[in-house]
């Protein structure tokens, strides 16, 4: 059995290849202009017994036939981090663009999730922002804050007057470590916030581009949950859980 | 869904009943010139409290205003500020552009102290100098004997002022005519909805907004009464045989919150094409009012009656509210609800602050997955929002 996930996010593609026992293949391109064509490079010349479209284009994906069909991303995160980590009963992804909580059951079915769209703040990119305000890259910034005494707290949590805050607070000759600290306890206390109404539970995934900020994992470990399990590529968790359903289904019969 | 695979197949199969409501929105409007031009009086109102009956005892026409429409609002933002419910920027703006025939054709607009931001917006309205605006004195906690008292003593100064206004005379005995009247128009409505206690159900979600929307702005209440009841006996021969709209495996979702209408049922719209239905309302134009009607053989002055009944619409202005949660509670069950999706305009705080009580409910006590959404009419949000409501219908039955 082959089957495969493909998670085409506003930002990059993921595809997870599964042969039932282990990924086969694993990887992310940038969506680009063309997501169809780019998702249709990734996939050529490979046969698959059934595919799964997640992500903001699984729609238009599968539109144009290159899926066998869609589940959401919320479902996709939580099949993908019930197979990485077993005991997973809440997973946290934050992406670029947004960021979402998902409260799982025993067997990887979603309870309850919260999402946040609308605003960039508590979405990865604020972090960006913040980080250009600095003068750093993404990458950096997480080590950066690492380094901070104490921190500053930032006073607004909307992008764009937090952006003015931290220009002057470096006016006022504040430590850019002590910023960078600031930033990311902004982030984690409205994320908590989200966290908090779904639900938390011992078992938590960290997934998402923003997972890789060592800040953050700290900061999310010390304020919500000691132990978080953060995956090894924690961009393709989406992909993952899609070829998971994909497995499912042909299990299941339901292949269509 | 019927899935019908062809345009033909999809003719065919649609009940004729519902076609007939088509006409209505091409035909309302001029109907109800028509009806001016031989001289009826044509009285508007925005919220379901205004007690209709008063107008129509009186000879007038009752019609719904338009708020539920996306253009106007900008137009709207240019006097109120924009974190407003856009029901109330949707009303105000269409009022002053001209754009709603109804407003325009009016020869009153009768207002409500329901919500902060409408009863503020009638003041505005008022100012512009563009209709006689008349605003009741609504009470807001409905179970206290002085609110009735209140109430009561605002239907009489309607009465009065009308009567006044117009040099007529309104009668006992044409209140109690215009009480049957809306007595049987519930009564319609109410056999139309219940079709859907039938699993799979035959009545989609968008046709129920169409319908209910449409017949809001026809003067005609006795044709509204024929066309609806149509509905319901062709419905029920059809479905006796195996006509459905879906299967039985098709999640049956019950609709809550702010009132939805044409311009504004993007979520109805989203979730029907996700594969669920909507199989019942209990917003305003929906259930939330057809099980109040007075008892014809009460002998009590009419006035009272209906102050009584409209005391009792369950809407989130009201505080405590809870005859809503009673009813989404009898409707869950009537109605074999599999998921409740709360649907609140964007600033509208009583519903806003009321989903916790509907949540509360709906999860602990009903046991069943429950989807709050916050949005406004804008199509910015359409593809997050078909990402929850997919995301939420999965988790039904999983
Ligand atoms: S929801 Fe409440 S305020 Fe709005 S129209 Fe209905 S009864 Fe009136
Ligand atoms: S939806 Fe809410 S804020 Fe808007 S008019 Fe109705 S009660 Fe008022």
């Amino acid at each position: 059995m082959l089957v495969s996930g493909l998670d085409v996010g506003s930002r990059t593609i993921a595809l997870v290849e599964w042969d039932g026992v282990q990924v086969v293949r694993e990887e992310v391109v940038f969506t680009g202009t063309s997501p169809l064509e780019n998702s249709q490079k990734l996939t050529r010349g490979r046969h698959y017994d059934r595919m799964i479209a997640t992500g903001y284009g699984r729609h238009f994906i599968t539109e144009h036939s290159l899926a066998d069909g869609v589940i959401t991303e919320i479902k996709a995160y939580a099949l993908g981090a019930k197979q990485l980590f077993p005991d997973a009963h809440t997973v946290l992804d934050i992406g670029g663009q947004d960021s979402k909580v998902i409260l799982m059951s025993g067997n990887g079915n979603v309870i309850k999730f919260e999402m946040n769209d609308r605003c960039a703040a508590g979405t990865g990119r604020f972090l960006e922002n913040m980080a250009s305000a600095l003068g750093l890259s993404v990458a950096e910034l997480g080590v950066h804050a690492l380094r901070a005494e104490k921190s500053i707290p930032l006073s607004s949590m909307c992008t764009v007057f937090a952006e003015s805050e931290v220009v002057s607070l470096i006016g006022q000759g504040a430590d850019s470590h002590c910023v960078a600290l600031g930033i990311h306890e902004a982030i984690v206390n409205r994320i908590n916030a989200v966290v908090q109404r779904v639900g938390i539970n011992p078992s938590f995934v960290f997934a998402g581009g923003v997972a890789y900020n060592p800040c953050m994992r700290k900061l999310l470990a010390e304020k919500l949950c000691p132990e978080i399990n953060v995956p090894s590529d924690p961009q393709t968790v989406g992909a993952l859980g899609a070829a998971i359903q994909a497995q499912n289904d042909l299990q299941k019969g339901q292949a269509s | 869904m019927i899935n019908p695979s062809t345009l033909e197949e999809y003719t065919q199969l649609r009940p004729t009943s519902l076609e007939a409501f088509e006409m209505l929105r091409r035909d309302n409007a001029s109907i109800l010139l028509r009806e001016k031009e031989k001289g009826k009086r044509i009285i508007g109102a925005y919220c379901t409290y205004f007690p209709r009956e008063l107008a129509q005892a009186m000879g007038a026409i009752y019609v719904g205003l338009c708020g539920t429409i996306d253009a106007p609002i900008a137009a709207a933002e240019k006097d109120l500020p924009r974190n407003l419910c856009p029901l109330i920027k949707s009303s105000y703006g269409l009022a002053i552009t001209d754009r709603c025939p109804y407003f325009v054709m009016a020869d009153m607009i009768i207002g409500e102290t329901t919500c902060d931001g409408k009863k503020k917006m009638f003041e505005l309205l008022s100012e512009k100098g563009l209709k006689n605006i008349y605003v009741m004195h609504l009470p807001q906690v409905p179970d206290e004997p002085s609110s009735l008292a209140l109430w009561i003593s605002e239907l009489r100064r309607l009465r009065t002022y009308l009567e006044s206004t117009f040099g007529v005379t309104i009668t006992d005995e044409s209140l109690r005519e215009a009480i049957h009247l809306t007595n049987e128009e519930a009564r319609a409505r109410q056999a139309m909805f219940d079709l859907n206690k039938r699993k799979p159900a035959v009545l989609s979600g968008m046709d129920m907004v169409n319908i209910t929307f449409l017949t809001g702005f026809q003067a005609d209440r006795q044709e509204s009464i024929r066309m609806v009841d149509a509905v319901t006996a062709e419905l029920t021969e059809k479905a006796n045989n195996g006509y459905a709209v879906g299967t039985l495996l098709t999640k049956r979702i019950l609709l809550t919150g702010t009132p939805v209408g044409i311009g504004n049922e993007k979520v109805v719209k989203l979730v029907e094409e996700a594969g669920a239905l909507i199989v019942a309302k209990e917003t305003c134009g929906g259930y939330k009012t057809v099980g109040l009607r007075i008892d014809e053989n009460d002998p009590r002055d009419p006035i009272v009656l209906l102050a009584e009944k409209y005391l009792k619409i369950p809407c989130s202005v009201m505080s405590p509210n809870g005859d809503r949660l009673g009813l989404l509670e009898r409707m869950v069950k009537d109605f074999q609800v599999d998921g409740v999706i709360d649907l609140t305009w964007q600033a509208c705080h009583t519903y806003n602050v009321e989903s916790y009580a509907v949540a509360k409910l709906v999860e602990e006590k009903l046991r069943l997955p429950f989807l709050h959404l916050e949005t406004d009419y804008s199509q910015s949000d359409t593809e997050t929002l078909r990402v929850r409501i997919e995301a939420f219908l999965e988790t039904i039955n999983n």
